[in-house]
């Protein structure tokens, strides 16, 4: 199972802060569940984003970062704190 | 070093103060205060909410701290940032540095704000006259962590 987690914009537009996904055997990287989640239609385009930010176990990582089963991974916009 | 991430505001004057007291050697205190302003991009602003990744959003602003403290040699590092509901005037951010000379610690505190704001897991929405709207990153925020690569 994957901990899947959206802030910000991307939570609002996908109506989703929450989500445990199913781990797929496919997975190898960040940028394959990004292309799972694509594949569920137009209202998951938001994460098609070139400048989307990615976290895994909650530390920011790259879309070819490797992943396991049982990660925390998390999809926001670029980030606007400070 | 001290991590803080609340809503409740805060007094920047005593953090400041704090910092001096707490650290023998200390020659130089820096200390940064960001404030909610009532305009931005053309609008006025009558308020924000400031979301953030509870758990993540600690251990990136310790992370940052913990570079700037093998980068320079600091007695002292302080950051507190706010989050959920700000109006303007309100303090949003403080980034204190102590060292035993000036140029550590204003180095290390403009080196903390800029990976703050490009690496830190926060995003405001503001309240504006025309309703709600997410603050977009702004690129010079990211060319300003570029100075960081090249000098020691």
């Amino acid at each position: 199972m994957i901990h899947l987690q959206f802030f910000a914009r991307y939570r609002e537009q996908l109506g989703c802060d929450t989500e445990q996904l199913p781990w797929h055997t496919s997975f190898r990287t960040m940028g394959d569940v990004r292309q799972h989640l694509l594949a569920r239609g137009e209202a998951w385009q938001v994460l098609s984003e070139p400048r989307i930010m990615c976290a895994r176990n909650q530390e920011l990582c790259a879309l070819d970062t490797a992943i396991v089963d049982g990660d925390e991974l998390a999809f926001f916009p670029p980030v606007t704190g400070g | 070093m001290r991590i803080a991430v609340q809503h409740e505001t805060f007094d920047p004057g005593e953090w400041l103060n704090r910092m001096q007291g707490d650290n023998q050697g200390t020659g130089a205190v820096v200390g940064f205060v960001g404030y909610v302003r009532d305009y931005n991009d053309g609008n006025s602003v009558a308020g924000m909410w400031l979301e953030h990744y509870p758990g993540m959003t600690e251990k990136a602003l310790l992370s940052i701290a913990e570079q700037a403290a093998v980068r320079w040699p600091l007695l002292d590092v302080q950051l507190i940032h706010r989050v959920g509901q700000l109006e303007p005037g309100e303090p949003i951010v403080f980034v204190g540095v102590a060292s035993a000379h000036r140029q550590a610690a204003f180095a290390a505190t403009e080196f903390i704000m800029d990976y703050l704001k490009t690496r830190a897991p926060f995003w405001k929405r503001e309240n504006t006259p025309q309703g709600e709207r997410w603050v977009e990153s702004r690129e010079s925020d990211e060319q300003a962590l570029e100075r960081w690569s090249s000098q020691p």
